[in-house]
C-alpha cells in the first residue's frame, strides 16, 4: 500500500477544509511550481486556537498532512501549536513514504506561517528567526539555496497571502529566507521518519 | 474496475496466454539445445521471429528478442554511439520528450563526450523536420526520435524523418514502443534503421520485446555471454515470452483497423465531454495522436489526488504530476510542450484499449468533472485564479 490507513482516511475525509473569512491569521506555504501549496486559517481567542481551516493544492500526502495538522492544533494554545513538528504530523498519520516527507514539512511551516501572520496582524512582537517568511519554497529549493545570513537580511514580515500573489518573485526570496537551522531539523526528522 | 492506463501496460489477450502456456509447462526446452526437445523450442522462436518481421515488413535476420523496450532502446543507441565513435562521429539528434530509457542513455553518452541535440516539440507535441534538417551535421551518427509519445500520444513524422536520415546517411532509430500494434509500421517504406518494441503494450506479456535493425546497421551486444540472437544478445531465450509477443503482435495488427475505429470514437467522446470542464486543455495535437490517448490538464488541481479519487471509483489512470513521478518536477513531456509547472501538475492521462466499452467511458465522463470540482474547491491556487489574484493560463 502506498499510504497507511490513517493517511487514506485523512485524504478521503479531510478535516477542517475551507476558509475563515475573518481569520486572525492566514499562512500560505509552498509553491505551485513544486506541486504543493498549503494555506491555513486560524481564529485565536485568549491565546487559544479556537478554529482552524485549510486549503491545499497537492497530492494525497499534502491533503492528509494538512488535515492532520489542523486537528493537532485545534483547541490548543499557540505555544503548543508552535511546537508541532513535521515528525509529529507523520507519526500521527502512522508514517509516510520517504519521498513524501516534504509534505509534512510544509504542514509544520503552514502552522508557523499562520501564527506569524496572527502576530503581525495583532502587532505582537515575536522572534523572527523562528519563522520563515511565510512562503517557504519546496524542499529541493530549501536544500539548494538556503543561507542563514541572507535570511536575516532579506526576510521581510509580509502578509503570507499577499506573498502568494507573485509566486515567482517570492520563490527567489523564499529560498534565501528559509533558515538553514530548519534544515538540520528537517533532515533529522526525515531521517527519523524514513526509518519507519 | 475500469482500466484506462493501457499506455502503462495492457491486459494480455486470452489467445496470447493460451499460446504461451505450453512453454511455461511441458515444453520447457532450451532453444539452443541440440536434442529434439530443445529444437522444438528453437522452431517456435524462429517462427515468432518470422511473424514479427512480417508485421514490420522486415526480414527475419533483422529481428532480435530482448527483455523489453528499455533494453532495445539502450542497445540501439549504445550500438550507434559505439559505431559513431569508431568513425569519429559523436553527435546525436533526439527530441525533448523521449522516454527516459532513451533520455538517460543519451545523458550517459553526453558524459562520455557525445553532443546531443534535443529537437523541440512545440505546443502540438510534434517535431518539425525543418529543425531536423538544420540539426544534422557531418558528425551526426544517430537520430533517435520516438514514433508516438507515451504521455500525450502524438505521432511523429517518422517517414519524413527516415527519408532525410537516409539521404544524409545517418542511422535512424525510433522508440516505437507505444506505436507498434497501434499504427501501421513499414520499416522499409519509412526508411527506419532501428526500432524498439515491447510486448506488454499490445496485449502481450511483460518482460519481452524486440529490436529491429536493418541489415548492415551495426548492433553490438549489451549483454555479453552465449551466442544467442546471432551473438547480439546473450541469454537463454524467453521462449514463452517470445511466443506471446509474436502472437500478440499478429493479433493486434489483424484487429487494428476495427480496434482503432472503436477507440477513436471513445477517445473523442472523452475529449469532447471533458473539455467542457472550465480551464482544461488537451495536451498535444488533436489530430495526429494515437487512437487510444487522452491527455488533459485541469488548472488549479494536482494529479495524484485526482488519481487517488479515481481509484476510489475503481478507475485506473495516470498523470504527469511530480508526485506521481516520484520526482519534484512534473512530466518532462508536458514541460516540453510548454505547459507551466503548476498546470502540468494537474494532468490526467487516460489510455484506452480494445477492451474498454462506451459504458466505462460514460462512467468516467460522469465522475471526472465532480472530482475536479471537489479539488478545486479546496485549492488555494484555484481560489487565487478565480479571484483574479493569479492569471489563468488555460
Amino acid at each position: 500500500m502506498l499510504y497507511s490507513e490513517k493517511v487514506m482516511d485523512h485524504f478521503k475525509n479531510p478535516r477542517n477544509v475551507g476558509e475563515i473569512k475573518d481569520a486572525d491569521g492566514i499562512g500560505e506555504v509552498g509553491n505551485a511550481k513544486c506541486g504543493d501549496i498549503m494555506r491555513m486559517y486560524i481564529k485565536v481567542k485568549n491565546g487559544i486556537i479556537t478554529d482552524v481551516k485549510f486549503m491545499t493544492f497537492g497530492c494525497g500526502s499534502a491533503i492528509a498532512t494538512s488535515s492532520m495538522a489542523t486537528e493537532l492544533i485545534k483547541g490548543k494554545p499557540i505555544e503548543q501549536a508552535l511546537e508541532i513538528t513535521n515528525q509529529a504530523v507523520v507519526e500521527a498519520l502512522d508514517g509516510l513514504p520517504a519521498y513524501k516527507l516534504h509534505c509534512s514539512v510544509l504542514a509544520e511551516e503552514a502552522i508557523k506561517a499562520a501564527i506569524k501572520d496572527y502576530y503581525e496582524k495583532h502587532h505582537i512582537p515575536f522572534d523572527e528567526k523562528k519563522y520563515c517568511a511565510g512562503d517557504c519554497a519546496c524542499l529541493h529549493e530549501h536544500e539548494a539555496a538556503h543561507k542563514p545570513a541572507k535570511a536575516k537580511a532579506e526576510a521581510k514580515p509580509a502578509k503570507a497571502k499577499a506573498e502568494a500573489k507573485s509566486t515567482k518573485a517570492k520563490t527567489k526570496t523564499a529560498t534565501k529566507t528559509t533558515t538553514s537551522s530548519k534544515k538540520s531539523t528537517t533532515n533529522k526528522n526525515s531521517k527519523k521518519s524514513a526509518k519507519k | 474496475m475500469i482500466y484506462l492506463d493501457n499506455a502503462g501496460t495492457t491486459r494480455m489477450d486470452d489467445s496470447v496466454l493460451k499460446a504461451m502456456l505450453p512453454y511455461l509447462g511441458e515444453q520447457y526446452g532450451n532453444a539452443s539445445s541440440l536434442y529434439t526437445f530443445g529444437q522444438k523450442a528453437r522452431e517456435v522462436v524462429e517462427e515468432a521471429r518470422k511473424t514479427v518481421a512480417k508485421c514490420l515488413n522486415a526480414q527475419e535476420g533483422e529481428i532480435i528478442f530482448t527483455s523489453g523496450g528499455s533494453e532495445s532502446d539502450n542497445q540501439a543507441i549504445m550500438s550507434a554511439a559505439r559505431y559513431g565513435t569508431l568513425k569519429g562521429k559523436k553527435h546525436i539528434i533526439s527530441s525533448a520528450f523521449e522516454h527516459h530509457a532513451v533520455l538517460h542513455t543519451l545523458k550517459k553518452l553526453e558524459k562520455d563526450g557525445f553532443e546531443v541535440t534535443y529537437l523541440p516539440v512545440y505546443e502540438n507535441g510534434i517535431v518539425r523536420v525543418e529543425d531536423l534538417k538544420k540539426a544534422i551535421k557531418k558528425d551526426t551518427c544517430l537520430v533517435t526520435i520516438m514514433f508516438a509519445n507515451n504521455e500525450i500520444g502524438t505521432i511523429q513524422p517518422v517517414a519524413e524523418i527516415g527519408k532525410i536520415c537516409r539521404e544524409k546517411g545517418v542511422i535512424f532509430h525510433t522508440d516505437a514502443v507505444q506505436a507498434v500494434g497501434h499504427v501501421q509500421i513499414d520499416v522499409e517504406k519509412m526508411h527506419i534503421d532501428m526500432l524498439s518494441l515491447s510486448a506488454h503494450k499490445f496485449h502481450g506479456p511483460k518482460g519481452v520485446g524486440a529490436l529491429y535493425y536493418r541489415r548492415g546497421v551495426p548492433v553490438y551486444p549489451l549483454i555479453e555471454g552465449g551466442a544467442q540472437e546471432r551473438n547480439r544478445r546473450a541469454g537463454t531465450e524467453n521462449v514463452a515470452g517470445i511466443v506471446g509477443l509474436a502472437t500478440a503482435l499478429e493479433l493486434a495488427i489483424k484487429e487494428m483497423p476495427e480496434a482503432n475505429k472503436r477507440m477513436t470514437k471513445l477517445r473523442d467522446k472523452l475529449i469532447s465531454e471533458l473539455s467542457k470542464i472550465p480551464h482544461s486543455a488537451l495536451n498535444g495535437d488533436r489530430k495526429n495522436r494515437l487512437a487510444n490517448n487522452f491527455s488533459m490538464c485541469f488548472e488549479g488541481i494536482e494529479g495524484e489526488s485526482l488519481l487517488l479519487s479515481l481509484d476510489e471509483h475503481g478507475i485506473c489512470a495516470s498523470s504527469g504530476s511530480a508526485c506521481t513521478s516520484g520526482s519534484l518536477d512534473p512530466s518532462h513531456v508536458l514541460l516540453a510542450i510548454g505547459r507551466p509547472h503548476e498546470v502540468a501538475h494537474g494532468s490526467l492521462r487516460l489510455t484506452l484499449s480494445k477492451f474498454n466499452t462506451e459504458k466505462e467511458v460514460d462512467e468516467v465522463i460522469k465522475v471526472v468533472p465532480k472530482i475536479v470540482e471537489y479539488y478545486r474547491k479546496m485549492s488555494p491556487v484555484w481560489d487565487e485564479l478565480e479571484k483574479g489574484e493569479r492569471k489563468h493560463v488555460i
